[in-house]
């Protein structure tokens, strides 16, 4: 029967209050498994304090192709910026 | 050199001319620094070629296991034990960054792992020479993670994404390794006159296999200059070569042993040593099989498949069953 196990995707939250962030893969057979495997290989040396794993298949990923479509429009937005307004040094910090 | 002599496929480096448009984008990527991930389009001999070089630098890592826990329940204080348990775990950890890289590429795990138990993928020569004493754990730390830091701190550059991380967590683990080796190296060679003879006789067993981890001169190779071209290597083998015997005189100067070389001495015009070739003929003898532990470093990895794979099945049977009990039970609260 033997089939390979799913691979699964880790995220670790390094420190309170900062994200969880991805880290790597591995195989496991379920989420508690992956969960444990997570703590061996990526937190041998205190990396974390809290883990995601999640199943690969489940990660919906844009593709390179789509690159331009996507993120081409935030480009012409410089407004978004702050410096893209000049305020008069008189006014003071803003 | 934890992946020698990878060749690729192609002959040499294809003239810019020859290259279609999306090839030409391609080496403008690598040429400008950009990373390249595993969803973008790649040259199919980068590709090929990538999984050879991870594929055989993660089998090294779990090879390279065998030697070292051949000490674990020998290590002469609990201290040492532990130590060892901890840096033969981290090379389990590095092999399953490195598979999960080349698994990136489209090769599954199970075919990596085949690949190694049939002998159609290779692992680095050094693994297969023999651990006969405490001595030689502390010269596999000293000297063969010595050699594969100067490899791999390069290769942190390397243009393929996941390869480039998983080598830059390796290499922020992997000075522990030889720094370990070498306190175990000064304890040796400050011990008895028995135990400084030991360290002696680990240097000079030690000493050329570690010269040839980093695979014969390459400097007029076509595969090399493609592989360079594309950043998935990094510096010649004899460059890095060069680097580690310079590195590693003054160390053993320090402990006060002698490297197995008449011919060294430095060399003031090049600004580093001359020294002796290892005997390349034994390179490529252990590299077809032949080296004193080819046989048994490859039965210990079939023993180890074979053996688990009971509970491997066992496991998945659980997670099955389990699967099947939690969407029963969703039914049945509807």
């Amino acid at each position: 029967m033997s089939s390979e196990w799913p691979l699964w995707e880790v995220f670790i939250r390094g420190q309170h209050g900062l994200n969880h962030r991805h880290v790597g893969s591995l195989h496991a057979p379920d989420a508690e498994m992956a969960i444990r495997h997570a703590r061996d290989v990526y937190t041998r040396r205190n990396e974390g304090v809290s883990i995601w794993a999640v199943k690969s298949e489940d990660i919906a990923a844009s593709s390179p192709s789509e690159k331009g479509p996507l993120f081409d429009p935030a480009n012409d937005k410089v407004y978004r910026h702050p410096t893209f307004y000049d305020i008069p040094d008189e006014v003071g910090h803003m | 050199m934890y992946a020698q002599m990878v060749k690729t496929d192609g002959k040499g480096i294809k003239p810019r001319e020859e290259m279609t448009p999306e090839e030409q984008r391609f080496q403008d990527r690598i040429d400008a620094g950009e990373k390249i991930e595993p969803k973008e389009w790649m040259p199919e001999a980068y590709r090929q070629n990538l999984i050879r070089q991870i594929g055989q630098h993660a089998h090294s890592e779990i090879v390279g296991q065998l030697p070292e826990g051949n000490w674990i329940t020998r290590a002469p204080t609990l201290e040492r034990k532990a130590i060892l348990l901890a840096k033969v775990q981290d090379e389990a950890g590095h092999g399953l960054y490195l598979y999960c890289a080349a698994e990136t590429l489209g090769v599954s795990r199970d075919e990596l792992t085949e690949a190694l138990l049939s002998g159609k993928m290779k692992y680095s020569s050094i693994f297969n020479y023999p651990t006969l004493n405490w001595a030689d754990i502390g010269a596999v730390g000293w000297l063969v993670d010595g050699a594969a830091i100067m490899n791999q701190v390069p290769l942190q550059r390397t243009s393929f994404g996941p390869y480039s991380r998983a080598m830059i967590r390796i290499c922020k683990e992997e000075s522990f390794h030889q720094r370990q080796g070498y306190d175990i190296m000064m304890k040796m060679a400050r011990g008895t006159p028995e135990q400084r003879e030991m360290a002696q006789d680990a240097l000079d067993r030690y000493w050329y296999p570690s010269l040839m981890m980093f695979g014969p001169s390459d400097k007029d190779s076509v595969h090399s200059a493609q592989s360079m071209a594309w950043k998935i290597k990094i510096n010649t083998n004899d460059e890095l070569r060069q680097k580690f015997v310079d590195q590693t005189v003054p160390q053993a100067k320090y402990l006060g042993l002698t490297i197995p070389d008449p011919e060294l001495k430095w060399n003031e015009e090049k600004g580093g040593h001359d020294f002796s070739e290892p005997d390349w003929s034994e390179f490529y003898a252990v590299l077809k099989g032949n080296g004193p532990c080819n046989r048994d470093r490859l039965e210990a990895r079939q023993n180890a498949w074979e053996d688990g794979r009971w509970f491997r099945d066992g496991l998945v049977a659980h997670a099955k069953k389990a699967d099947a009990r939690r969407a029963a039970a969703r039914v049945a609260a509807e």
